[in-house]
């Protein structure tokens, strides 16, 4: 809690999982790739890539989503890569954001815009 | 859930040190509690929520998922391995139940 001392009272649910997830470290902008389509007809499956070599663990953000988290991933030492693949769901048009932790402990976040024809959330 | 089926796919075998991909699917609905049913009442969440993937015990990756992944949840991602061995792969229900399956590879 103590760590999240500096940030607004209104601060949003993407911000905060950021800030769990970083400690509030810095964080910096290369060396971390999404990969989605620019149109996504079907928001119930949105195929999506997040690499970022020499990550130990990635966390994925859907930020316009009413819950945000999508997944997190840690990579072990059998892992072959930092690399995921798999299927989100994005209830409408907004931006994809992925935060990595290295392996150094330095934190790296990207994000990527998509834009939903027919939202994915049911309801 | 009843219908629940685990599906992966990796090479038979693979090169020392060299990564490959390990594909996998879980048909399973992953309910994420948004929905509600033709009354109007919410429909209770049950996801996959958690999915890991260890070669001869040690993790390839360790993964938590949220209502935000699409039903019949797919993932892919990159394995390597130093001896032939086996790939175990857990996924872990909201209603507490756990699917796994095991596949064997060799070293090329």
């Amino acid at each position: 809690i103590a760590l999240l001392a500096g940030t607004p009272a209104m601060a949003s649910a993407v911000e905060e999982a950021i800030a769990a997830f970083t400690g509030g470290a810095e964080i910096g902008e290369s060396g971390i790739e999404i990969n989605a389509p620019e149109i996504a007809e079907n928001g119930n499956v949105v195929p999506i890539e997040v690499s970022a070599p020499g990550a130990e663990e990635i966390m994925v953000m859907a930020t316009g989503n009413p819950s945000p988290p999508v997944c997190r991933v840690s990579f072990g030492p059998a892992a072959g890569s930092s690399r995921l693949s798999t299927r989100i769901r994005l209830a409408k048009t907004q931006d994809v954001l992925a935060v990595a932790r290295m392996s150094d402990g330095s934190f790296v976040q990207t994000t990527r815009a998509v834009k939903v024809t027919i939202g994915g959330c049911g309801g | 859930m009843a219908d629940v089926k685990p599906r992966v796919k990796i090479p038979s075998s693979a090169k020392a040190g060299e990564a490959f991909t390990v594909k996998t699917l879980i048909s399973h609905s992953m309910e994420s509690g948004l929905r509600k049913d033709g009354d109007g009442n919410p429909i209770p969440r049950q996801i996959i929520n958690r999915f890991t993937c260890e070669f001869n015990g040690t993790s390839v990756v360790d993964m938590a998922l949220e209502p935000a992944i699409s039903a019949n949840p797919y993932i892919e991602f990159d394995a390597q391995i130093d001896a032939a061995g086996e790939f175990t792969f857990t996924w872990y229900d909201d209603d507490g139940s756990v699917y796994t399956t095991s596949n064997g590879i060799e070293l090329a």
